[in-house]
């Protein structure tokens, strides 16, 4: 879609960085020790430290990406916060409290408190590295997705920007200041998500269109002259050329065709939606509800299960990616939006992304939802938060309030996800704009609040991530491993100078990756963090017999295992045009690599025995 | 480079191993229930379109339910570990 920058969109997130800036500068004076800047000095409230949990971890993933894919796949793009949320289960119940008492700095430090092994430093160095950089992609992705409609600009402008200012941010004052730019961010961010759930739910449902909503004309067949037909993927496309536009239409095998939106890239390489250039704003968002129960037309306010329940017996029109028929139609690379209509009971339960009928399918949805569950408690970023509180009872508190505020979220998610689906404001070509351009739909002052404070969590997580890769090069690999012996002040620059160089990786990546949802990247970054780090920090913490080299080879195995797989999956085919046939079919590698990491633990352990390498009881 | 903990945390504390194994017996328990909403949607996925309350899927219900259970157990565990906490290292300083 073309989008323009308003006034008040650009002020009002001008504002919220100036703002976020002004924070990061005011801290940058607590920044001056090694545990100033990567701890925050241990000192901070566990109140605050709990929402800046939530601020962490409601990322661009959970506002963009699982609003994005609710709003595309219906009840599968759910299944998303339940994970991301029981995943706290394990975090609170089994790693918050050890994980506060072992460790000092960095989730390292707690790996190998009980041994000073060099390989351990070195593994979980680089698994911290792996980990954070592929939780980096999606939030970058993201940034882009967000300055689009914000400022009018391209993805990649939005990265490169994100990529500055937050490099400005880490780089000055570390994580006292994305503590409490995460404190304001996450308590803001659920406020006005509830603004926008109150919103949705007054307006209800209706099968009348919204003005900027594309709906489908429908014309016979023999009334009109084609200028090309295509046959792709089981269906029809016929060319048309209208009021000197050409565009493609969806015969229905009836006598009838059904209009269609298309993007086309000519041989000369103009690139055209609808037939026309991208100015001509011919490109109309999409997503309505064309039957509810009982012949009604409009419902008006709705309560909260009314909501559920009056989708559950409608019919939505949605424009699923796996749908889009792409072909050649002489030198021009044409790719038709085509429509699918769902029965809401369908929509409102697992399979329209998972097929849960196939084997792989099944597959897929056990080793994600593994993956959240394991993911959560293995996370470089959320891990150091712990570090960051006076004491393991208010590492335990903070934790509460951050399952409290982002169980809150996620079932705000829900209502976001179906009112994007619903009310026709959907970006055909992504998703991840959903919840912003739901916003804007109610009022533009909605949408550029709630903009910037998506922009704001993008940067707080960023942020996180930064200072987590950071310490994990300064902290794990220079000072413990490399026994560079630094003052602690040199610690800290180099600290930012590794973030300087993690932030432009960050950037390169975050333009490579455009176009894929943010929450199944996110997934990716969860299963690479429960298969390396999870069998440790569990098997550290609860098996005696766990040795120094059973941890180092566990997450080294779980780490590259993870990442094969993903690097060879069908959606990393897909996302980079790789036209050869996957070498396997799986798009979520935890269902193998959590348990060959466990494996891999326990064999090395063993095999390792030693009086002295063994966890003392 | 010592791997000394950041703070405060040579304060001696008695209720580890109690709430160490509450936290593995709650831990369990949620893990069962996340794991029959899980083979649930692999058997038997049509079964997720029964409406349970209101109207409204068990899909829905469920999903909802993992969510405020988990906020519910975290509160409880919280409850149960500061009261513990109090007694336990009350009696050691005493």
């Amino acid at each position: 879609m073309n989008y323009t920058a308003s006034r008040i969109a650009v002020l009002v997130f001008l504002m919220f960085v100036g703002f976020v800036l002004g924070i990061s500068f005011y801290f940058a004076r607590k920044a001056k020790s090694a545990e100033g800047y990567f701890a925050a000095g241990g000192t901070i409230h566990w109140f605050v430290n709990g929402i800046a949990f939530a601020g962490d971890y409601l990322s661009a993933a959970s506002f963009l990406g699982i609003c994005g894919l609710i709003a595309t796949m219906g009840y599968d793009g759910f299944l998303y916060s339940i994970g991301y949320l029981a995943g706290w289960i394990v975090a609170l119940f089994v790693v918050a409290e050890p994980m506060k008492r072992l460790g000092k700095y960095t989730f390292t430090d707690a790996l190998d408190s009980k041994f000073n092994s060099k390989s351990i430093q070195l593994m979980a160095a680089i698994s911290t590295l792996a980990v954070s950089l592929f939780y980096l992609i999606p939030q970058m992705v993201g940034a882009g997705v967000l300055v689009t409609p914000l400022l009018g600009w391209p993805h990649w402008a939005g990265v490169i920007m994100v990529g500055a200012i937050v490099i400005t941010i880490v780089a000055t004052a570390g994580m006292t200041s994305t503590t409490y730019v995460q404190f304001l961010k996450g308590g803001l961010l659920i406020i006005f998500s509830t603004v926008l759930v109150v919103a949705v739910l007054n307006k209800g449902l209706s099968t009348e269109a919204g003005e900027n909503t594309f709906v489908p004309r429908t014309i016979e067949a023999a009334s009109v002259s084609p200028t090309a037909t295509i046959e792709h993927g089981g269906k029809t496309f016929v060319k048309i050329v209208q009021d000197g536009t050409a565009n493609w239409w969806i015969d229905q095998q009836d006598g009838t065709l059904l209009e269609a939106q298309s993007k086309t890239i000519t041989a000369k390489g103009e690139l055209l939606y609808n037939g026309a250039p991208k100015e001509a704003n011919k490109l109309k968002s999409v997503g309505y509800i064309t039957k509810l129960p009982d012949g009604q037309t409009k419902t008006g306010r709705l309560g909260l299960f009314k909501y559920f329940s009056t989708i559950q017996g409608s019919e939505v029109v949605r424009y699923p990616k796996s749908k889009f028929a792409k072909f050649d139609d002489g030198g021009d690379h044409v790719c038709v939006f085509v429509p699918v209509i769902t029965a809401g009971e369908d929509l409102m339960i697992p399979g329209q992304k998972f097929k849960l009928k196939s084997g792989i399918g099944k597959l897929n949805f056990i080793s994600l939802m593994l993956a959240l569950f394991l993911g959560t408690a293995s996370l470089p970023h959320i891990l150091i938060r712990y570090y960051t509180v006076p004491s393991a009872r208010d590492a335990r508190k903070s934790t509460i309030v951050a399952i409290s505020g982002i169980g809150f979220f996620y079932i705000l998610t829900l209502f976001m996800g179906l009112g994007a689906m619903t009310l026709g404001v959907i970006d055909v070509e992504s998703g991840n704009m959903s919840a912003p351009l739901l916003a804007k739909s109610f009022s533009l002052v909605l949408f550029s609040v709630i903009s910037a404070i998506a922009f704001a969590t993008v940067l707080g997580t960023v942020s996180g991530l930064i200072v987590a890769t950071s310490g994990a090069i300064a902290h794990d690999l220079m000072d413990n491993y490399m026994g560079i012996k630094m003052t602690d002040k040199q610690k800290v620059f180099a600290g930012k100078i590794a973030a300087f160089g993690v932030g432009i990786i960050a950037i390169i990546l975050g333009i490579a990756f455009n176009g894929m949802n943010v929450a199944f990247l996110v997934g990716w970054a969860f299963a690479v963090a429960a298969s390396a780090n999870l069998p440790s920090i569990i098997m550290l913490l609860f098996w005696k017999k766990t040795t120094a080299k059973g941890i180092a080879w566990s997450i080294g195995v779980g780490m590259v295992s993870a990442l094969a797989i993903i690097l060879t999956s069908p959606n990393m085919y897909a996302q980079f045009g790789i036209n050869a046939t996957p070498i396997h079919q799986l798009n979520q590698p935890g269902i193998i690599s959590i348990p060959l990491s466990f494996a891999i633990l326990v064999i090395v352990s063993l095999m390792s025995q030693k009086k002295a390498d063994a966890v003392k009881a | 480079m010592l791997h000394e903990p950041a703070n405060n945390n040579d304060v001696v504390d008695n209720a580890i191993n109690y709430k160490a194994t509450l936290g593995l017996k709650l831990f369990a328990a949620y893990g069962v229930f996340y794991l029959g909403f899980i083979l649930i949607n692999v058997l038997k996925p049509s079964f997720m379109k029964t409406e349970v309350l209101f109207g409204v899927n068990l899909a829905i219900i469920y999903g909802f339910t993992l969510i405020i259970v988990a906020i519910a157990m975290g509160l409880i565990y919280n409850a149960i570990c500061t009261k513990k906490e109090n007694e336990m290292n009350k009696q050691e300083a005493a």
